[in-house]
């Protein structure tokens, strides 16, 4: 997975919190790679570690609070460790955030213009009036209606829709290299969500940046991104390409994912096939494989899955899975059990 | 030809009546208002009002599951709250199980409310931090005054295995529980006096993937169980299609369109409904060129439903509006050639295999 030529480069990241029950293991050995121009998609339920391996990246982690280590290289240069006023000068300019909420993202004491010039003149030397063109112009080119008045409304006067665009156009105020979106239609109404969609693809391609999109909803993952990680209990457990994902995954808990799915382009299915249990508590991640207790195909694995942590493993070309199961074994299942019943409906 | 025709319009018939037998309506709603005043000074004068829900009608039949979608602000969950007599309305008239109830007082509602019962989208907020998990089901009992045969406390316990709990977790506080396990206590809850309608409320979307499907397959089964009835309120189109007989789809206070799900799907006649489905991105990468083409983009946002567009609401943004659709209102009648439970509310329904991607209107 990691190329010599990668734009952001993460090595066994491991995002720890000490609290009063013990050991957080928020983010627990992490490795993965993105180039410029193309999109990461990261997924997983609540609590698999995926909005702290975001925060991570940006270096938001507080050193008192937090225990990183391993290796976040942007551009060479490695976050982990360095100091946090360089760390500073980064955010915004050459790495930047869209949050999932942007009502609460946003200052609701400062007009929405004001916002986008703080954080341009942050890390541009330019007046005031400069920086408020700039702004004028982005928020046109996301898509907001007359921009030149709407940049000294304040965010309740915006819409959900307006409110996403408007944080979209603040992330990218200073053209940034990475760009980092939390769940960043969650909150939207799907039609608003597919105008949010289609405005990041056109913006990524004009900006040519590397896009990571963290959500839980595969069908978001499916239309934005190149590559897919699969998070659970903060470990990567698959990750490829999108095709692979999609179509050949090999992982349980990705087949359970798929399968917890009602789709609309496929026919009606009579039932649906949850995951059975609840996502594990990252205090008592469950020994051996962590999604052992879930998993329909532990018994096969001969105990190893109660005992020993699976590798993550090649299984096909860019393809990693984390699994006792042998490959063979995986391929056999998907083929003859889990597919004919995702497709029953088609 | 005509023979043909003739015979494809018997077919088109056939399955919905072998579907639904005895259609016989539970809860049935006609002209439904809810106007929420503005008030202006120090006298309260009404200046305006949000017209949340402004004039719908429709019909919930014994045992089946109506689907109820839409953006937000719609009035979806207003009509909820309506049916359950949550919310007084301000118009129309509310008719179930053959009384009706659209303006009882709260004492004259309490029998009523053994009936129907609501299902709360948050699992957090639904459930008092401060009760046990035995409190909370057993709540309906105490306050409905209902006598159990062997007791409450193992009417309750009953009640959490029939969705999936421990029953020795009785003495334990929601704040102990996972988000679907809370989410289950509600449901318990909401089947301790057997009712006959159940209202869910984006039941499933404050849960996790995995966790959804597991609240949504345990809802048919209980369904299948106990015969219930359910409205199930839902903006997202994917599990209401899944889990729905039928689907209304409402947009400013209005319903749109009506149909059977395998006709609404498969045959969207409004253009809102078109372009809410295709707005729903598809799990499937290979697809991702093909459906951005065959995208149908809504620009601008939802009109403000204080002053909402004359006419049909949907003309503002709408790819096929005319004149007409700024002065007549549509009537939501059943069109020719559609299946006689397929009712649409436009003056210029989309029709099979139109060509219809990429269009939308500036607001």
């Amino acid at each position: 997975m990691p190329a010599p030529d990668a734009f952001l480069d993460v090595r066994d990241l491991r995002i720890h919190f000490p609290t009063d029950d013990g050991l957080v293991k928020s983010v627990d050995g992490l490795n993965f790679s993105l180039q410029r121009g193309k999109t990461l998609g990261i997924v997983g339920e609540s609590g698999s570690g995926k909005s702290v391996t975001s925060l991570g990246i940006l270096g938001l982690h507080n050193k008192r609070n937090a225990r990183v280590s391993g290796q976040i290289l942007l551009d060479g240069t490695d976050i982990v460790g360095a100091d946090p006023e360089h760390v500073r000068k980064m955010r915004g300019r050459r790495m930047a955030m869209i949050f999932q909420d942007p009502l609460s993202a946003m200052h609701p004491y400062y007009t929405v213009g004001h916002q986008i010039v703080e954080a341009y003149r942050v890390h541009n030397n330019v007046s005031k009036s400069v920086a408020k063109k700039h702004a004028i112009d982005l928020l046109g080119r996301v898509g907001i209606p007359q921009p030149d008045r709407r940049v000294d409304d304040y965010p309740h006067q915006f819409s959900g829709g307006m409110r996403q665009r408007a944080m979209i156009a603040m992330a990218l105020s200073c053209d940034p290299e990475l760009l980092i979106a939390d769940e960043p239609t969650t909150a939207l109404d799907v039609t608003v969500q597919a105008q949010i969609l289609d405005l990041m693809r056109d913006l990524q391609q004009e900006f040519n940046s590397a896009l990571i999109i963290i959500t839980h909803d595969l069908g978001v993952v499916a239309e934005l991104a190149d590559d897919v990680l699969v998070m659970y209990g903060g470990k990567c457990i698959e990750y490829g390409s999108a095709v692979t994902i999609f179509e050949e995954p090999e992982h349980p808990y990705t087949w359970g994912l798929l399968g917890s799915m009602p789709r609309l382009d496929r026919g009606v299915t009579n039932r649906l096939m949850p995951i059975k249990g609840t996502p594990p508590s990252l205090i008592n991640v469950p020994s051996g494989c962590a999604f052992h207790p879930r998993c329909t195909y532990e018994p096969q694995t001969g105990g190893r899955g109660t005992t020993e942590v699976p590798e993550l493993v090649e299984s096909g070309r860019g393809h990693l899975v984390r699994c006792h199961l042998p490959v063979a074994e995986r391929k056999r299942i998907w083929q003859e059990q889990v597919r004919p019943k995702l497709e029953a409906g088609s | 030809m005509t023979e043909s025709i003739a015979r494809e319009g018997v077919a088109a018939q056939t399955p919905s009546a072998a579907q639904t037998p005895n259609k016989e309506a539970l809860l049935s709603v006609t002209g439904l208002q809810k106007h929420f005043p503005i008030t202006k000074g120090l006298l309260k004068r009404q200046v305006a009002a949000v017209k949340a829900v402004d004039g719908i009608d429709f019909e919930v039949y014994k045992g089946e599951t109506l689907g109820l979608v839409g953006e937000s602000g719609c009035g979806k969950s207003t009509t909820g709250r309506l049916i359950t007599r949550l919310a007084e309305p301000t118009a129309g008239k509310i008719t179930f199980d053959g009384s009706d109830i659209t303006h009882l007082k709260t004492g004259a509602m309490r029998p009523f409310r053994r009936d129907m019962q609501m299902i709360f989208q948050d699992p957090f907020s639904s459930l008092n931090p401060r009760h046990t998990v035995g409190a909370i089901v057993g709540a309906p009992f105490h306050i409905q005054g209902v006598k159990t045969e062997h007791g409450v406390k193992r009417a309750v316990q009953d009640l959490l295995k029939l969705v999936g709990l421990n029953p020795e977790h009785y003495n334990r506080y929601p704040h102990e529980f996972s988000g679907g396990q809370r989410q289950r206590i509600g449901i318990a809850r909401t089947l301790a006096l057997k009712p006959k309608l159940i209202v869910a409320d984006e039941p499933v979307s404050a849960l996790d993937v995995s966790i959804q499907a597991q609240v949504v397959n345990l809802l048919e089964d209980l369904q299948e169980e106990l015969g219930l009835t359910y409205v199930v309120i839902a903006h997202d189109l994917s599990v209401v299609r899944h889990i729905s007989d039928r689907v209304a789809v409402m947009y400013l206070g209005k319903i749109v369109e009506v149909a059977d799900r395998e006709s609404l799907y498969a045959n969207p006649r409004h253009p809102y409904t078109v372009a809410l489905m295709s707005a729903v991105p598809v799990p499937n990468p290979r697809r991702r060129e093909s459906n951005q083409r065959e995208r149908v983009l809504l620009t601008g946002d939802v009109p403000s439903p204080i002053d909402p567009p004359s006419g049909c609401r949907f003309r503002t943004r709408c790819w096929k509006a005319q004149e007409i659709c700024a002065t007549t209102e549509p009537p939501l009648v059943v069109r020719e050639g559609d299946s006689p439970d397929h009712a649409t509310a436009c003056h210029f329904p989309v029709a099979d295999n139109e060509e219809v991607a990429g269009r939308g209107q500036a607001a």
